[in-house]
């Protein structure tokens, strides 16, 4: 088949925080440079981000990126890589002043200098006490960090292509990637955008899960694809349940609420959070927070008629403070609690919120695959996995992931780009193939399972057999499940096969790529036996041996989940960073 | 809330299939969890796939869900279903061509956003650390920084109706007054001379549908307003 053809030096997928920002770095430095979105650029999911961008400015109180490296490490329960974790926290400074120049309208203290209050995790002098860290844009930081990163590229006159959904990679016959297939939601019609370099800053995968922080289109596009193309997705057992989502809506509730004092409390009102974490409190990690929150409901002191939520109380804080720095949590309080937060606490229930696994690269952003980078291919931000955060993200991490490696990815497709002076090879053509007979079969399915069932099968299975605690059982049985319900999903139907606007078609194809998170999740999950980080299972309970279950001999190690045959293999953890001394194991605690 | 059935009429339109556009009555179930119109509107697809919008974050932020509810424009997803008269009436954003169903062709509405420069302008080199600002400096950008252009307030507005090449329209003028208003821009001559001409800015006859629209509470007349005060006192 006939497919139109266009070339570039650079073609990146997504364009949200990473994606934007890769694309500053490849625009300005003069490369031509194609941006696929399948939504306008500032309705990207970054734009929901709340609560702060960490970077040690120290601008309140003394601060070091040293301390930020050891908060990252301890809180990705020592699975993070420590040379790109120590990149990351040292870069953060300068990222996020560089964001303060392109316009970011971050809040400012008396000085003149960015607002920074603290966050879950961050400590001062190697796990101490709280410090102020996440700079902040009120509780939408997400919203005024994406704008401004679009807003930038509006002068840099980068070339976006709006409203396309990208199909799959498109590879070499020796695994250079040689771009992507894609369609244009509008027409449907199907180009290849072939370049030197691709990136993909494609964000998580949190709808594949029934209850999730994440928007309809976080569908693990860029992990599906990957996968697809023989590209093996890492740590996807790892998946972050935010502590506080709107119970029964899933909106997110930033943990800024508790930097500016919010407090959290079971049915008998009691501040239940100092009984597991004495030090830190409310601001221990997220997935000691989400965990204690599910033990308080399962052992009855839970809240509400069915005592199935805690609650989240700020009544005691000044009215003007939570106008002036949550003014948008308490318009979400109001629109999906019904309560004001100024005068009634907000119910709350730990809910899907980040993807710490992802596609495999280094702290340049290369995908890496057997230890080489894969040629022409490199990943940044949530669908990413340098790996930053391990089994465990702290909050605002994920903000300065996407400046960091977003930034640091477009200067290396920069260098290879400018060292590539051939003409591409041309795409062979089975590759191309592959994604047209997978879109043809949606115009000829008959019989075939209806979309949305089976993407609430696959949301069910996964909230039910791979939550905030695992068990061995639910487990395997969960595996045995998602891989039934993938012969549903190569199966999906359509009724609608309009060329315009086609959105049961892109639904489709969008459940195709949950599914390979779906099983990726599950398989990676089953096969780890031990507790670590947001994995935490009922056959590796806190003994001597293993303290909280964490089983370093065995399991100090990320998984790679290989979409053919569902094979597993484990890459070793960079213990060693860049030019400080390792951060050694131990026990964490908050 | 509880069960209970609600009834629409729906706009729809397939250029692909139907010769022209047509109200279709629908009628679903929702339970006690389906609070928002955006939650119904799912309903109603999982049933009829062929339901054209758009929608991402679901909670207000993203601005995709833009449409015409019951006459007047807002995000379904912040739309509680119980407060609308029902048949509940949805037809796509008025005054921008329909691609499909709820769906419109937002070309001329990016266009005018872009137009007004949406970016800081300080040619002077960047210091090494943040450009300060202070408290209340920062202040001035509240209310003007949070548009998540949605189309809302412009596709209300009937000088944008009549004037979409011409007219920056609310949403456009409000994001240029972000930037005047911005202690770091060093542009605010050049923003105003680029405003200045007989459609631009001045075909704002603060009507005020804007402000009556917007979901984020923003007020675009008063910036407009600000930028008219602004050109007045140069003038002089």
């Amino acid at each position: 088949m006939n497919v139109a053809k266009r070339s570039f030096d650079a073609v990146i997928v997504g364009a949200g925080g990473a994606g934007l920002r890769a694309a500053i770095q490849l625009s300005e430095a003069g490369l031509k440079t194609a941006v696929l979105s399948k939504v306008f650029p500032t309705r990207s999911h970054t734009v929901a981000a709340q609560g702060g961008v960490s970077a040690s400015l120290g601008n309140s109180e003394p601060d070091h990126w040293h301390w930020h490296m050891y908060d990252t490490v301890k809180g990705s329960d020592w699975l993070g890589d420590q040379d790109a974790i120590e990149f990351m926290c040292r870069q953060a400074p300068d990222v996020v002043v560089e964001l303060e120049h392109y316009g970011m309208p971050f809040d400012r203290l008396d000085s003149g200098k960015i607002y920074q209050r603290p966050f879950g995790g961050h400590m001062s002098n190697f796990g101490d006490k709280p410090v102020r860290r996440a700079c902040a844009a009120a509780d939408r930081t997400g919203h005024a960090m994406l704008h401004a990163l679009y807003q930038r590229n509006v002068r840099a006159n980068t070339q976006f292509f709006v409203e396309w959904m990208a199909l799959d990679l498109l590879r070499a016959a020796d695994g250079r990637v040689l771009g992507v297939i894609a369609m244009e939601m509008e027409t449907s019609e199907i180009t290849v955008f072939q370049a030197k370099a691709t990136l993909f800053a494609t964000g998580g995968a949190g709808r594949i899960f029934a209850s999730s922080t994440n928007a309809f289109i976080n569908t693990g596009d860029g992990l599906g694809m990957a996968a697809r193309a023989g590209i093996p997705l890492e740590d996807m057992e790892f998946w972050q349940f935010h502590p506080t989502g709107v119970a029964g809506a899933g909106v997110l509730i930033t943990e800024g609420v508790r930097g500016e004092g919010g407090i959290l409390r079971n049915s008998s009102g009691e501040r239940f959070m100092e009984r597991y974490a004495p030090n830190a409190k409310d601001l221990a990690s997220r997935d000691v927070v989400s965990r204690a929150m599910v033990t308080e409901i399962n052992e009855g002191r839970g809240c509400g008629p069915n005592k199935d939520h805690v609650l989240l109380d700020i009544t005691h804080l000044d009215p003007a403070v939570i106008m002036s720095r949550l003014p948008g949590i308490r318009e979400i309080s109001i629109q999906f609690a019904n309560v004001d937060p100024i005068k009634a606490p907000i119910p709350v229930v730990p809910t899907c919120h980040y993807q710490m696994g992802g596609i495999p690269t280094n702290y340049r952003g290369e995908v890496v695959v057997d230890n080489k980078p894969v040629a022409g291919f490199y990943a940044a931000g949530e669908c990413a996995c340098a790996s930053v955060h391990g089994a465990n993200r702290l909050g605002t991490n994920s903000l300065l992931d996407l400046l960091v490696f977003g930034k640091s990815s477009g200067e290396h497709m920069v260098e290879f780009i400018r060292s590539e002076p051939n003409a591409l090879p041309d795409i062979p053509e089975a590759e191309i193939d592959r994604s047209l007979v997978r879109v043809n079969r949606l115009d000829t399915q008959k019989n075939g399972a209806n979309v949305h069932e089976t993407r609430a099968a696959m949301q069910r299975t996964m909230q039910n057999h791979c939550g905030v605690f695992r068990f061995k059982n639910m487990l395997e049985q969960g595996a045995a499940k998602i891989l039934e319900i993938e012969q549903q999903v190569q199966q999906v139907e359509i009724k609608d096969k309009s060329k315009v606007w086609n959105t049961a078609r892109l639904e489709a194809l969008e459940v195709e790529n949950l599914i390979e998170v779906a099983k990726a999740t599950m398989i990676s999950a089953n096969a780890r036996t031990e507790s670590r980080g947001a994995h935490v299972r009922d056959d590796a309970p806190d003994t001597p041996q293993h303290p909280d279950g964490r089983d370093d001999e065995n399991w100090l190690k990320h998984t790679l989940w290989y979409r053919d045959g569902n094979r597993l293999d484990y890459k070793p953890v960079t213990l060693t960073p860049l030019t400080v001394e390792t951060i050694a194991l131990k026990k964490r605690a908050y | 809330m509880a069960n209970r059935t609600v009834q629409f009429k729906i706009y729809r339109y397939d250029p692909d299939k139907d010769s022209a556009p047509y109200l279709q009555d629908i009628s679903v179930e929702l339970d006690a969890s389906d609070r928002k119109l955006l939650d119904a509107l799912v309903k109603i697809k999982a049933k009829d796939d062929s339901l054209s919008i758009r929608r991402s974050c679901r909670e207000g932020v993203c601005g995709s869900d833009a449409m015409n509810i019951n006459g007047k424009n807002g995000l379904a997803c912040l739309t509680d279903i119980d407060s609308l008269k029902q048949p509940i009436v949805l037809r796509p954003l008025p005054g921008l061509p329909v691609i499909r169903d709820l769906i419109v062709d937002m070309t001329q509405f990016f266009k005018q956003y872009h137009s007004i420069k949406p970016y800081v302008i300080n040619n002077d080199p960047p210091p090494e650390r943040e450009r300060l600002q202070s408290p209340e400096e920062r202040e001035e950008l509240n209310g003007l920084y949070e548009c998540i252009l949605c189309a809302s307030c412009s596709t209300s507005c009937p000088s944008f109706w009549w004037n979409p090449d011409k007219f920056v329209g609310p949403a456009g003028l409000l994001a240029a007054y972000r930037f005047i208003a911005d202690t770091r821009d060093q542009a605010t001559s050049e923003r105003l001379d680029n405003l200045e001409d007989p459609y631009r800015l001045f075909r704002c006859h603060t009507i005020m549908n804007c402000v009556d629209v917007c979901p984020k509470h923003l007020n675009p007349t008063q910036a407009i307003g600000k930028i008219k005060d602004m050109m007045v006192r140069r003038a002089v």
